[in-house]
């Protein structure tokens, strides 16, 4: 399932004339020695769902939390829609958040909580009670407004929290983990439906997480943080197949790493001598890198072929001679744990297309391991 | 043994610390309360009394409670007790409210200093403190002696055995009783409500009216609690730093139970001052709870 391709979204960070809706330039913040922050720069554009994917610790909170104005950066700016944010507490940004733990007020019902960011404006009660209905719609709660926090279910409170953030139209939509506290099915649920909300009221979502599928899924485009930097800014699909470091490639989604040397190039393409292996690895011409230079290459799981063969089976060009040491059963597919000659193992994973019964492949089997040119992922770090 | 068992043993400890140490005492007190006041010892007549050969006469003598109600100056000095003890615990809350905020809000290294600070003067005897307030206070103190030091008045300012000085001493006596209760729940409060409010448009003064100071209210009502009860009956304070004139319920107890020796009349103010007491507060916990 992915949102990436979206029909007819047009896709401004490929047009270097299009002006970003939010600018975080050399962004740097310090807590005492740490270093959560270190120049960080990216551009997010109007109308996106940008998604902040990193482990714990890598520094998502912390942007976030400056984008909100919870923290003031050490160095930097943000600039949103043409207003610089420095010093603009956070009262008085057109950003709402979204917290992981929902935040909801527990002493004030959910239409109160709904209506609250609008009531500190001094809006009428009259606009506020017609707006509050509107979002209880949006969020298909209607009838709920009377209830307190308590008397919700998980998932009616992360709805709530999402009506409230999005009740004063904020221009930027901020989510910490939003959907972390909920289970896997409701979670896939409401991803669904707050990727709809998104496109419905055009707003700018920045959405952090730490949940690959999640960023994936529901992402226009994400960004890859290590210890306070962006490994990779790009559209799902870029950077699952076009990764540009180990990080990033193992990050997203799973890889073997490969370590050889650039041979030569070919007709059929850029030949990589493996350091660890008797055999050569080819991949596409475009991944071309000066001769003799070490280079990484990536291969995703799924883009390798398993075949059972003769033991004492030769080696090849991007083919690979293993026992089998481990298979893993997840219902709709299966992992292979290959083992090679040098000890190192290789995952490979099968769509689970027959019953149990016929296994191609079995426990302790020697088997050969291929795959296509464009599979190898040639990692430019 | 059963768990059930062990329950019940469990549970019978402080049950049965509440009987002994409470509901016997109270029983007593009761007893008295209803008692015609005699000369000797102990001073009041037995209630059940043997008249001829085999009927025992139970008499109860409501003298006592009629008089309470009767005469205005114990009516008087009820009113005053709950006058002070509210003004005390206002006095406390207000003083209270932001140091508990404070302490809640500081680092988390720094929280149990804090506290301690709070808890310390604990550990010197009330008694000493409320008589070193005397020295600060008197005429000749050392309040008197720094404002006339510094020429901010030409006379001392008579400041001990006045109301301000009474107050000044429950309000210090019982501030812990404030803090700590407080300290509880606004240190429990998640800061993210707090983030939340101004997330969305409400500034810090407003945020903290609208989520901290409603989510706070059960520390409120403990810390009021906490220092409002005891402080009806205070006797001690207002003795030793308030005026002559000031009948206080704690005062007129004393009165009547050492210099009277009228035990009937000191069981029965006592009785229906934990009446007053108990039944507003029943009640208010019953809500509460609903
Ligand atoms: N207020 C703070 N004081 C000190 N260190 C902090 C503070 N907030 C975050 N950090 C540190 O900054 C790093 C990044 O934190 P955070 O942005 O919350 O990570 P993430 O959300 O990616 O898990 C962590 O190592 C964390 O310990
Ligand atoms: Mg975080």
């Amino acid at each position: 399932m992915s949102f990436a391709e979206r029909p007819g979204t047009a896709e401004p960070w490929r047009d270097p004339s299009a002006e970003p809706f939010l600018r975080i330039e050399k962004l740097t913040k310090r807590f005492g020695d740490f270093v959560a922050l270190d120049e960080v720069s990216l551009p997010i554009y109007r109308g996106e769902l940008f998604a902040l994917l990193g482990g714990s610790g890598s520094g998502k909170s912390t942007l976030l939390r400056c984008l909100a104005g919870f923290l003031e950066p050490d160095a930097g700016r943000i600039v949103l829609d043409g207003q610089d944010m420095a010093g603009v507490p956070p009262y008085a940004r057109p950003v709402n958040m979204m917290f992981q733990s929902y935040a909801l007020f527990p002493h004030m019902t959910v239409a109160q909580n709904i209506g609250f960011g609008l009531k500190q404006e001094g809006a009428a009660k009259a606009v506020i009670t017609a707006r509050v209905a509107e979002m209880l719609a949006m969020v298909k709660m209607e009838g709920l407004g009377d209830r307190k926090p308590a008397a919700l279910s998980g998932g009616q409170r992360a709805r709530v929290a999402l009506a409230r953030a999005l009740a004063k139209r904020p221009k930027l939509l901020l989510l910490d983990e939003p959907l972390s506290a909920l289970d896997k099915n409701l979670r896939e649920a409401t991803q669904f439906e707050l990727v709809n909300i998104q496109e419905r009221t055009g707003t700018t979502f920045v959405i952090v997480t730490h949940d690959q599928e999640e960023a994936m899924t529901m992402a226009t485009r994400l960004a890859v943080m290590d210890r306070g930097t962006l490994a990779q800014v790009g559209t799902p699909s870029d950077v699952y197949e076009f990764p540009n470091s180990r990080f990033t490639a193992e990050f997203l989604g799973t890889a073997n790493i490969l370590e050889g040397v650039v041979e030569g190039v070919e007709a059929e393409g850029v030949r990589i001598g493996s350091s660890e292996l008797d055999f050569d690895i080819l991949a596409e011409p475009a991944a071309s890198k000066p001769l003799g230079s070490r280079v990484f290459v990536a291969l995703r799981p799924e883009r390798l072929r398993i075949e059972r063969v003769a033991p004492g089976s030769a080696l090849g060009d991007n083919r690979l001679v293993g026992r089998v040491r481990d298979i893993g059963y997840y219902g709709d597919f299966f992992v292979y744990h290959v083992v090679l000659e040098s000890g190192k193992e290789v995952r490979v994973s099968q769509p689970n297309l027959r019953r149990r019964t016929e296994r191609p492949v079995d426990w302790e089997d020697t088997v050969a391991v291929t795959w296509d040119r464009q599979a190898s992922m040639v990692l430019p770090e | 043994m059963t768990p059930r068992l062990r329950r019940r043993l469990v549970l019978a400890l402080p049950w049965g610390w509440m009987a002994l140490f409470f509901l016997v005492p109270f029983a007593f007190v009761l007893t008295i309360a209803f008692a015609e006041p005699s000369e000797g010892l102990p001073p009041y007549a037995p209630l059940l009394r043997w008249s001829g050969e085999a009927t025992a006469v139970l008499q109860l003598n409501l003298a006592n409670f009629q008089l309470l109600l009767e005469d205005p100056y114990y009516l008087d000095a009820y009113l005053r007790s709950l006058r002070v003890a509210a003004v005390s615990a206002t006095l406390c809350l207000l003083i209270g409210y932001p140091m508990a905020l404070a302490i809640a809000r500081a680092p988390e290294h720094r929280r149990n200093l804090l506290l301690m600070l709070v808890i310390l003067p604990f550990w010197t005897s009330f008694l000493l403190r409320v008589t070193a307030w005397i020295g600060i206070l008197q005429d000749q103190g050392w309040l008197n002696g720094l404002l006339l030091g510094l020429g901010i008045i030409a006379a001392p300012i008579p400041l001990l055995y006045t109301d301000t000085a009474m107050y000044l001493g429950i309000t210090y006596c019982y501030l812990p009783f404030m803090v700590l209760p407080l300290y509880a729940t606004l240190s429990k409060l998640d800061p993210s409500l707090l983030e939340a409010a101004e997330d969305l448009g409400a500034r810090p003064w407003r945020a903290f009216l609208q989520v901290t100071l409603p989510l706070s209210l059960p520390g409120i009502v403990a810390g009021f609690l906490l220092v409002f009860i005891p402080a009806v009956g205070e006797f001690v304070i207002p003795e030793l730093l308030g005026g002559p004139g000031a009948q206080l319920i704690g005062r007129v107890l004393w009165t009547e139970f050492f210099q009277n020796r009228d035990w009937p009349l000191a069981s029965a103010l006592a009785i229906v001052l934990l009446a007053a007491l108990v039944g507003p507060i029943a009640l208010f916990q019953w809500r509460a709870g609903r």
